[in-house]
């Protein structure tokens, strides 16, 4: 597994940006040059420097310091929301799939009126719904992609469930409980990986549109999104505030694509070329 | 006539998924916690005859199904409300800035199909050559960047250093020049992500079919390499680069919403946007429902669309 995650170079260089951008968001507090919300007044917008790696900002924040503390916030929002939407998902695709008939009709109803609106339109309502603040973020992050979910566990269910072995099970009086998380679910683990992988970098696009726009985490806490809408006003004079930002979301988005194309290659060498990593 | 019929049927399917928005549109406004009046006051502390005036007047002190009923009643005859904010109703409102964000929306597609396939099928013909690898490179940059942040470094470099382009608006729906002037950064930012993925998606479909047989006897019965390109080769790499266009223009709708925020250009993101800010609940709800129509739509015509390109599909089968 080593060997072939070295072998396939654009896998093994997303691998090691993550593993960066999670050692960067763990260890923020001893990393971070400077206290990420001490504002001087009298520092405001100084280009990259030497005291200054990448400047600062309209209140004299240190950019570096704050990029430090916004991968914490990023790699959070990201991988939480993703747990919870894979988790509703695969409830709802699990028991679609599986019971079919009427439960599957409902269900898959549902999950196409959730699918009328692209996730970042879902998520921006349901933060209208619940209010800003970094918990609602990720719920409403979370719920706009358990809908994804859904209709990839689903499709897998479909296909695992006609197997011999699971008739094997259900043969030798397996209940539907045991044949849904002992012998289906685990067949569908590939796919749930690499769709994760892949809706994180989306989880992350997301969360850093809803702060750009003012509704995702509340200010100071820094965050990549609201840094960028932040050096908005000083794109003129002082560029870097919100460009510096901007390339942290890229490098963390393409480490994420990078790293989910190459497991779906190494994990389900059906699902290659597939249009998973492009569906939004 | 089957042809008839596959249609209807297309158009029946969406029926409940069209009720099915109308109660997600309904249920914004009555899920969020707290009471709807109180939360429309915002700070001011009204005194309870006037919260139960404003209830009597929105409907909001009937029974929830009754105000459901009512709902869906008043929805589906076309009247979607009058707006908090500005008194207005809210679909003319919502029909007075649609016409920017599908001139955006297109402006994208449009955009991402006139850079995505040619750079993809460059980078077929060229395999492994600096070309492709430069390419790649770029479709996957073009894949991770925020549309949002793109459209800054765009506006920084044409805009603000070259004045190339204005800062923001979309120019006077009259004249038709000043829409494109307007136009093409914001589609520019957009379609990035979409021409990344149309290029990708060009050059493994093509690389996929120059192996096939019938494209090593066309080049062995001596037609020129152009010839095989174009007319054997890219004609059956399109199908499934249709699929993801067709896919996308719901998608490109969507992304409008941030879009316009940079650009400060009004259209139905930004009369959403401002709606949330504002609280103003039954202008946010129509925009909602009118997005999700728009989705629907777009979907259920290319998916008829899709039919005629490649009859091979049969919809009885897939329903």
């Amino acid at each position: 597994m080593l060997r072939q995650i070295t072998d396939n170079k654009a896998m093994l260089v997303g691998c090691i940006l993550i593993f960066i951008f999670t050692a960067t968001a763990i260890f923020s507090a001893w990393l971070s040059p400077f206290d990420p919300f001490a504002q001087n007044i009298r520092f405001r917008l100084k280009p990259p420097g030497e005291t200054y790696w990448l400047g600062t900002d309209g209140y004299g924040r240190d950019i570096l310091s704050r990029i430090i503390w916004g991968a914490r916030i990023s790699l959070t929002v990201g991988v939480v929301a993703v747990s919870i939407g894979a988790t509703l998902g695969i409830l709802m695709g699990l028991v679609s799939g599986f019971f079919g008939g009427s439960v599957d009709n409902l269900l898959m109803r549902i999950i196409d009126v959730l699918l009328v609106l692209p996730t970042v339109l879902l998520a921006l309502v349901i933060v209208a719904m619940l209010g800003p603040g970094i918990f609602n973020l990720m719920v409403a992050v979370g719920i706009s992609n358990a809908p994804r979910f859904a209709r990839v566990i689903r499709a897998e269910v479909l296909a695992v469930k006609k197997m011999v072995f699971v008739d094997a099970a259900s043969a030798l009086g397996a209940s539907y409980m045991r044949l849904m998380s002992r012998h289906i679910l685990p067949n569908t683990l590939a796919s749930i990986l690499v769709l994760s992988t892949l809706r994180v970098a989306q989880a992350i696009t997301t969360e850093a549109s809803l702060s750009f726009l003012g509704l995702g985490v509340a200010p100071p806490t820094p965050t990549w999104g609201s840094m960028i809408s932040d050096g908005r006003i000083y794109l003129r004079t002082s560029p870097w505030v919100a460009i510096v930002p901007g390339v942290m979301i890229m490098l963390i988005v393409m480490a994420f694509n990078l790293f989910g194309d190459g497991l779906r290659d190494l994990l389900d060498p059906k699902l290659r070329g597939s249009k998973a990593n492009l569906a939004r | 006539m089957d042809e008839l019929e596959d249609i209807s049927r297309r158009v029946l399917v969406i029926i409940p998924t069209i009720l099915g928005a109308v109660t997600l549109a309904f249920l914004i406004i009555h899920a969020a916690p707290g009471d709807p009046i109180r939360t429309l006051m915002g700070d001011y502390d009204a005194p309870p005859e006037v919260v139960e005036r404003l209830k009597q007047q929105f409907g909001l002190d009937k029974p929830l199904y009754v105000q459901y009923v009512n709902y869906v009643a008043s929805v589906l005859s076309g009247d979607f409300g009058t707006s908090l904010r500005t008194g207005r109703e809210v679909l003319a409102e919502i029909l007075r800035v649609f016409p920017h964000t599908l001139f955006l929306a297109l402006g994208a597609v449009v955009l991402a199909i006139l850079i995505g396939i040619p750079l993809g099928m460059i980078s077929a013909v060229r395999n492994n050559t600096s070309f492709d690898h430069l390419s790649r490179i770029v479709a996957l940059l073009g894949i991770s960047m925020p549309s949002f942040w793109l459209a800054l470094v765009l506006l920084l470099f044409l805009s603000v250093y070259a004045g190339w382009f204005p800062l923001v608006g979309a120019g006077e729906l009259e004249n038709p020049l000043s829409i494109l002037h307007h136009l093409f950064l914001p589609a520019l930012a957009l379609a990035a992500r979409d021409a990344a993925a149309i290029s990708r998606l060009t050059r493994s479909g093509l690389l996929e079919i120059l192996r096939q047989d019938y494209i090593v006897t066309a080049r062995a019965k001596g037609l020129a390499e152009k010839i095989v390109i174009y007319k054997h080769a890219l004609r059956n790499a399109l199908i499934p680069i249709v699929t993801v266009i067709s896919l996308d223009l719901g998608y490109t709708l969507g992304g409008t919403v941030v879009i316009e925020a940079v650009f400060s250009r009004p259209g139905l993101g930004s009369l959403i946007i401002q709606s949330i800010y504002s609280r103003d609940y039954p202008q946010l709800q129509g925009a909602i429902m009118f997005f999700a129509f728009c989705f629907l739509l777009v979907n259920m015509t290319t998916d008829i669309i899709y039919k005629f390109i490649d009859p091979r599909i049969d919809y009885k089968r897939a329903l």
